[in-house]
């Protein structure tokens, strides 16, 4: 579903090389993890895909169902199945998060020639999703994101995914900032979402993460490149050791 | 950054043709020769079969004028206008004051019907629509049950119709024409007429007071609500021609009236303009709320043409315990220069002013408002804001004032810009000057820009580009949209929409 070829891509302001030669296949129905030390260039593979414009492309290509996506804008990208849970999600005041949800949903389904959804189905679609994530319709009613908890801000992130249901879902650590509760409800939320025909890229820094939502493979990013792969055990090779052994290996 | 770039050469290719309302309509004419003179203003005098008095006080105002000088104090550059190069009075030849709309040109309510302002009564009702965010959101108290609307609609020079007269009539609210008040009403006229603005006030009160052509006139009398929404239609045709409106609005003890306009001109190369005044009063525990959504032609993609809005607003809170509001939704104009203000007079009066102001393109706005408080607990309010696209230049400009013997005088302001691109800019002007130590003022100012981190997040979720702007702006100037009557908030934030078109990259 996702390739990944050789990929460069630098900062357009100041030229800085971030992402230097990646590589990585994620398949359809696959949860990939992907870990890393700070820095390493996850976030900024994340936004890469979702078609940030402060990074260029240099070399090499992203293949969405066999498909270039590189010339596609943020938006046609979403509407076409990808969707970012963002590290830091931002704050748009004045937009009520129930308002906000029902423009994203409908401006989706017109790109896909769908007739937008009528006001009951939109608000039954959002109850139920809320009420799986234990959240409140009272905070769907306040400006997405503005004063939410660092808690908060990820449920709504997975709560948006949930009501888009996109084919390709890159969670930036959604994990931190979580308390232990909404860690799992949070998990199970991203779970109940596996399916044969969709595929999950999971950031994160925790193995703990990975227990609730067990992946498929495990890939570190160092220095804007996988520089192993490797299934489950891997994370929990990297909860014991650290990073030391396997970047020096890459080096 | 490329975002930028690509902003700014987008618009430089911006394409304000893309205003909607620049069509011309050909209707026979009735006009005045070009130019300004004792003569003209006897002939509008005639004209509108005027009493003596009122030829007298316009003779005295047209005296005044040709002694003073255009301000050039506001944030706005253009060319001296030549005062003898504009018509000041064209008026459609068949409607000699028609009285019902059946006595009116349809050619006249076929401009209306593409104007989308519904002049035939019955198709009112059924034109307001609830809108989807509607329903998930509490509505805000200010709509008017009936959704009905009375609409006074005005062509050039001449007030065209004015609608449901005779229902607004039972209530006891007049509703009319300003001329066919003076003719009617004069009493109620000469009582009032200057009494907020004087002829004296300033070059455009004068202008206006010697030749003002047409507006509207508002009476509601003690204790009524006025029973519906009450509205005027400015549309500017006619090429060359100025516009000088006089709307005079007075709410008795204990009357409530909410009142729009709203305005809109052809697509022209030569400037026009627009000089009006707008006088408010409110008695004891009396309120007024008047609401606005300006959309004159701005002028093309290089700035040629588009309406000149000179305009002189102003509510008496003569009353204890009245209130005014002013909530204006500015999108048009090539040149706007307005500060809709309150006179605080009486005790525990308030005043308030929302505004947002849009400008992209070559726009330039300097607008604001005056609150001068001289009652004791008098408050006010003032919500601005300002958003500036293109290479236009928005200026808020605000003066909060408190004399000697307003105790208690209590002001919250906040202005907040926002610019998009980096062409543009944003000013914000504030004088605070309270004279009694009582007083109380606050004033919080932000300029921000939408950040490309925004954007880029609304449009990760499937949004389009000029969609997310939108979202983000309405998002921005949601706290004055609430204050415009239901069935205008929804027109509003399509018209910012609109207006912003093409202004992003
Ligand atoms: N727009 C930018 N301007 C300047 N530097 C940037 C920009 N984007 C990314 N970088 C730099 O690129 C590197 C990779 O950043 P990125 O956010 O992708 O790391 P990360 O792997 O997500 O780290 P963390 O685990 O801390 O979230 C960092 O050194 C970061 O400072
Ligand atoms: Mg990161």
């Amino acid at each position: 579903m996702l390739e990944i070829k050789n990929l460069h891509a630098r900062i357009v302001d100041d030229g800085t090389e971030i992402i230097r030669g990646l590589n990585l296949t994620v398949k359809a129905g696959e949860v990939a993890a992907i870990m890393g030390p700070n820095g390493s260039g996850k976030s900024t593979l994340s936004y890469i895909l979702a078609g940030r414009e402060d990074y260029e492309v240099t070399e090499g290509d992203i293949l969405y169902n066999g498909q270039s996506i590189l010339e596609m804008d943020p938006a046609e990208r979403a509407a076409a199945g990808i969707f970012l849970a963002f590290q830091y999600p931002m704050e748009i005041p004045g937009v009520a998060t129930m308002e906000f949800l029902k423009v994203a949903m409908n401006e989706q389904r017109k790109a896909r020639g769908e007739e937008p959804l009528k006001i009951p189905e939109f608000l039954k679609r959002v109850k139920d999703a809320a009420a799986l994530l234990n959240m409140d319709m009272a905070m769907l009613k306040r400006p997405l994101n503005v004063g939410f908890s660092g808690g908060e801000k990820k449920r709504a992130e997975i709560l948006q995914m949930k009501l888009l249901e996109p084919k390709l879902c890159v969670l930036d650590e959604t994990d931190s900032g979580l308390d232990i509760d909404a860690l799992k409800i949070v998990s199970e939320g991203v779970n109940a979402l596996r399916a044969p025909d969709r595929a999950m890229v999971i950031i994160t820094h925790y193995q703990r993460l990975l227990q609730y939502i067990v992946p498929d493979s495990v890939h570190v990013l160092y220095r804007g490149q996988v520089v192993k792969s490797g299934d489950k055990s891997l994370a929990l090779d990297l909860e014991a050791n650290g990073y030391a052994g396997v970047i020096g290996e890459a080096a | 950054m490329p975002a930028v770039q690509d902003t700014i050469d987008r618009v430089r290719k911006i394409d304000v043709d893309q205003y909607k309302y620049g069509f011309q309509t050909e209707i026979a004419m009735d006009k005045a020769p070009k130019g300004l003179s004792e003569d003209i203003i006897r002939f509008i005098s005639a004209k509108k079969d005027e009493p003596s008095w009122m030829l007298e006080w316009r003779l005295e105002a047209y005296r005044r004028w040709v002694t003073l000088e255009a301000p050039t104090w506001a944030r706005v550059h253009y060319p001296k206008i030549d005062f003898q190069d504009i018509y000041y009075y064209a008026a459609p030849k068949s409607t000699p004051g028609p009285t019902s709309l059946s006595d009116v040109d349809p050619e006249l309510l076929k401009v209306y019907e593409k104007l989308g302002i519904p002049l035939r009564e019955q198709e009112i009702l059924a034109g307001v629509q609830k809108t989807d965010v509607s329903e998930l959101e509490e509505p805000s108290d200010n709509v008017y049950k009936s959704g009905r609307v009375a609409v006074d609609a005005v062509f050039d020079s001449v007030s065209v119709v004015t609608t449901f007269k005779k229902e607004l009539a039972q209530a006891g609210v007049i509703f009319c024409s300003i001329s066919e008040a003076i003719r009617e009403h004069p009493e109620l006229v000469q009582k009032y007429l200057g009494s907020v603005v004087p002829t004296s006030d300033n070059f455009y009160a004068t202008l206006n007071s010697a030749v003002f052509t047409d507006g509207s006139f508002v009476f509601v009398p003690k204790g009524v609500r006025c029973p519906m929404e009450l509205s005027t239609y400015f549309r500017m045709n006619e090429k060359n021609t100025g516009q000088f409106e006089r709307t005079l609005i007075i709410a008795e003890e204990g009357a409530y009236v909410s009142y729009l306009e709203g305005c809109t001109a052809p697509q022209r190369d030569e400037n026009q303009l627009h000089a009006a005044v707008v006088e408010l009063v409110a008695l004891d525990d009396a309120e007024i709320k008047y609401s606005t959504v300006q959309n004159w032609y701005p002028g093309d993609a290089e700035g040629k043409g588009g309406i000149y809005n000179f305009v002189t607003k102003r509510g008496d809170c003569r009353g204890d315990r009245s209130k005014i509001s002013w909530t204006q939704v500015e999108t048009g104009s090539a040149i706007t220069w307005k500060y809709p203000s309150c006179i605080l007079r009486g005790d525990d009066s308030s005043g308030e002013f929302y505004s947002i102001a849009v400008s992209n393109g070559y726009q330039q706005v300097d607008s604001g408002t005056k609150m001068i408080h001289l009652g004791k607990n008098t408050s006010s309010r003032i919500i601005s804001k300002g958003i500036a696209a293109g290479f236009s230049q928005n200026t808020y400009r605000g003066q909060v004032s408190a004399h000697r013997k307003a105790t208690n005088a209590r002001n919250f302001t906040n202005c907040d810009s926002l610019l998009i691109g980096d062409q543009c800019g944003a000013h914000t002007v504030p004088y605070m000057e309270a004279k009694n130590a009582t007083a109380q003022f606050e004033h919080e100012a932000t300029t921000s820009k939408i950040s490309e981190d925004q954007k880029f997040y609304v449009m990760q979720r499937g949004i389009p580009e000029e969609e997310a702007i939108a979202l983000i702006v309405n998002g921005f100037v949601k706290d004055v949209i609430q204050q415009l009557p239901m069935e205008f908030a929804v027109e509003a934030q399509k018209l910012i929409g609109i207006s912003l078109e093409g202004s992003v990259g």
